[in-house]
């Protein structure tokens, strides 16, 4: 990214800060958490402590990070190498994100962006200047993909709350500034369960590692009395109403299954795996010493910030995530795709120099789809 | 601690404090070597371990209820485990020690199981909750047929089993609660409570040589050179920056936390357990139980992070001041290595 911009992007993040701090709150326990932070075009700076919100507000102020992250992990010595840090326990942590859910309307708004040429086509997989296959792929994820992700967070409570005996209030759903959402969990029994253990919970959550025996399936003289029913909590009565459908047809279904055999109830499996697991990024929430995007700070790979989402059917980020300003700006754009920000229309642009408002300007800069003219 | 009946203590012997019990009964040690009735019990122990040995579970003279018709099948059941401690003991071989707890775990597995799942008897289910709380933290409610314990504790024990039956996937989950028979009930343990009897085969004290069993340890010493691995200790000296660290704490001095560190990553590599190593941070000037333990467990990979720590470089420790280097040393790169050498 070349200096006008970054000073632009620098400016447009430090206004932010200081107008709307109150978006970000340091986390409950600040002084046990890592920090750590990003600037343009430079590596991350880690193990970083805070003792409160003032130290906090001083490290944005004095260093403008592009990112800003902090730990879900609680420390002894939060300064420390990663050896020495002592670890204490963590809040569990899962990520969604619409990259990860196969989407069709992805290659709508999937753009490829050359790094020999700079060129920006929609998605290809050769630069269609210079044939170059050294391409990076830059989304802008629809209202579609928002809505899918949606979904995917309530599966997740369901099984949080009723599986897991969670209670609501614990349960903290963000917008993570760009495709997806964070949902953290806190109070839970699970704060000082390890990786391998959280591992197998991501797995019960994804619906992986089923054997067929569990969902009544036996590969000696099988019983139709063992199949599971619509009324049984967990996945039992999840994998009744996904294979069985209704009441009515589960008799039916019941026979079909025993006839096919063991072998193929595990294709049966694999089947609700993929369409009733809840489709979390199984990495993040392995990671007890990870550090995640900060709540309020800004995402710069799309310039909206990460928040919290009160009621997330209603919750439209590219309205409710948007804080930058309105001031015009001059860039030189080159944007394929229409896009939407504050309820208001963008693009398409092909190598246009055009005045647009400062949150579009940033929007366009950090997708690499524009430059400050 | 629990108030056991003769036919509990038969059962779960390692419950049992041997002292108080031969003190009941009437008997010391000694008697042991010369009384020829005691003696069989010297030679049930003996035999106690050799099965153990062998990778298998010796067979009880009492019933799966623990009961038998004689009152003295009861008293050898739990004398034959004591003496089998004082016989390991006076080997002096720790080879011995895991082989022996774990056949002893499997075999208290079968009495657990029969009490869980006796559905006439509360009191016996009472029993094995009790014991299982008492000794493994872990809370276990009877809900109609199942046991029920809290998902976290599950995860924590389950997870270093391989079978996919053991992935909670295939368990029964609702409300934060894992559903259990009371075979995968007791399953879940083995591992803790092997590593509770080797616990209190480790801090049970050693007494000096009783006449008459002479031939008995020999025998077992025997038994257990063939299972020895090859590296031996040739001195059972710690290195000079570990025994530094030692002193220090025990003058009640400050200690840095890189010093803790490597006490503890080293004593924990040597095989010592958290209960153990706990004591010796008390001197402390900032001790406090609960955050000793807490780290103890988290460098033992216990708990949290699930990591295992091992001791820093000798390099590492003289950068951080901590390397008290003598020439017994003898161009070692790690404290580990200190006083071994290849046999
Ligand atoms: S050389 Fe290694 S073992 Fe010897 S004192 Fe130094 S650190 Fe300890
Ligand atoms: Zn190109
Ligand atoms: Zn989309």
């Amino acid at each position: 990214m070349n200096e006008i911009d970054i000073k632009f992007l620098e400016d447009s993040f430090k206004k932010y800060y200081f107008n709307h701090f109150d978006l970000i709150t340091s986390p409950p326990r600040t002084s046990e958490r890592e920090f750590g932070y990003q600037k343009f075009n430079s590596g991350m700076f880690r193990h970083i402590s805070l003792k409160e919100n003032k130290e906090l507000h001083l490290l944005f102020m004095q260093n403008i990070p592009s990112d800003v992250y902090c730990s879900n992990a609680y420390y002894a010595f939060p300064n420390f190498p990663m050896s020495e840090k002592d670890w204490k326990e963590a809040d569990l942590i899962f990520d969604i994100d619409a990259k990860d859910l196969n989407l069709p309307c992805r290659k709508n708004h999937t753009m490829s962006i050359c790094n020999e040429c700079n060129e920006v086509s929609k998605d290809t997989s050769q630069c269609v200047k210079c044939n170059s296959t050294k391409l990076e792929k830059k989304s802008l994820p629809c209202k579609n993909c928002i809505g899918a992700s949606k979904i995917e967070v309530n599966k997740l409570s369901n099984v949080l709350i009723n599986d897991l005996g969670i209670d609501k209030e614990n349960i903290h759903v963000y917008f993570s500034g760009n495709e997806g959402f964070h949902v953290y969990v806190y109070h839970s029994q699970f704060q000082e369960i390890g990786s391998k253990e959280r591992s197998e919970l991501v797995d019960y959550i994804m619906f992986r590692g089923a054997i067929p025996e569990t969902f009544g399936m036996k590969k000696f003289k099988p019983n139709r009395s063992l199949f599971p029913d619509f009324n049984q909590k967990g996945w039992n009565g999840r994998f009744s109403k996904y294979v069985f459908g209704s009441k009515s047809k589960r008799s039916k279904i019941i026979s079909e299954l025993l006839d096919s055999g063991y072998p193929s109830f595990q294709k049966t499996l694999d089947d609700v795996s993929k369409n009733i697991g809840v489709k979390i990024d199984p990495n993040v929430t392995m990671d007890v010493h990870r550090i995640f995007r900060l709540p309020g700070s800004i995402n710069s790979k799309s310039g909206l910030s990460k928040v919290l989402c009160t009621d997330l059917t209603k919750f439209d980020p590219y309205v409710d995530a948007c804080f930058l300003s309105d001031d015009p700006v001059e860039v030189l754009a080159n944007c394929p795709i229409e896009f939407k920000l504050k309820n208001k229309k963008f693009g398409p642009y092909t190598n246009e120099k055009i005045s647009v408002p400062t949150y579009a300007a940033v929007y366009m800069i950090c997708k690499k789809l524009a430059t400050i003219a | 601690m629990l108030v056991l009946g003769q036919d509990e203590k038969a059962k779960y012997p390692f419950l049992a404090d041997a002292g108080e019990y031969l003190k009941d009964k009437g008997f010391s040690l000694v008697q042991f070597g010369s009384d020829p009735v005691l003696k069989l019990s010297v030679e049930k122990a003996l035999h106690r371990i050799k099965v153990a040995s062998a990778g298998e579970v010796y067979k009880s003279d009492i019933d799966k209820d623990g009961q038998a018709s004689k009152d003295y099948v009861l008293e050898r059941e739990v004398f034959s485990f004591l003496l089998a401690i004082v016989l390991i003991k006076l080997t002096g071989m720790s080879t011995l020690i895991k082989r022996f707890a774990l056949a002893e775990a499997r075999r208290a597995e079968i009495y657990l199981e029969k009490d869980l799942g006796n559905a006439s008897n509360k009191s016996k289910i009472d029993l094995a909750t009790r014991i299982i709380y008492d000794l493994f933290n872990i809370e276990i409610i009877k809900e109609n047929d199942f046991f029920v314990i809290p998902v976290s504790d599950y995860l924590k024990h389950s997870v270093t089993f391989h079978e996919r039956e053991w992935k909670l996937i295939n368990r029964h989950v609702e409300n934060g609660k894992v559903f259990l028979t009371p075979d995968k009930t007791v399953r879940l343990i083995r591992k803790e409570l092997g590593n509770y009897i080797s616990s209190k085969i480790i801090n049970a004290p050693k007494p000096s040589m009783i006449p008459g069993l002479e031939n008995a340890v020999n025998e077992l010493i025997l038994i257990s050179k063939k299972l020895t691995p090859t590296y031996t200790i040739t001195t059972g000296e710690y290195p000079p920056c570990i025994k530094h660290a030692i002193d220090v704490l025990e003058k009640g001095e400050n200690l840095p936390h890189s010093g803790r560190f490597m006490l503890a990553t080293f004593l924990l590599s040597k095989g010592q357990t958290v209960p153990q190593i706990a004591p010796l941070f008390k001197n402390a000037p900032d001790y406090n139980p609960r955050v000793t333990l807490y780290q103890l467990n988290h460098l033992a990979g216990t708990s949290g992070s699930a990591t295992k720590y091992s001791c820093p470089s000798c390099e590492k420790l003289k950068t951080q001041d901590l390397c008290f280097i003598t020439k017994e040393c003898n161009d070692i790169i790690n404290p580990m290595q200190f006083g071994k050498k290849r046999t």
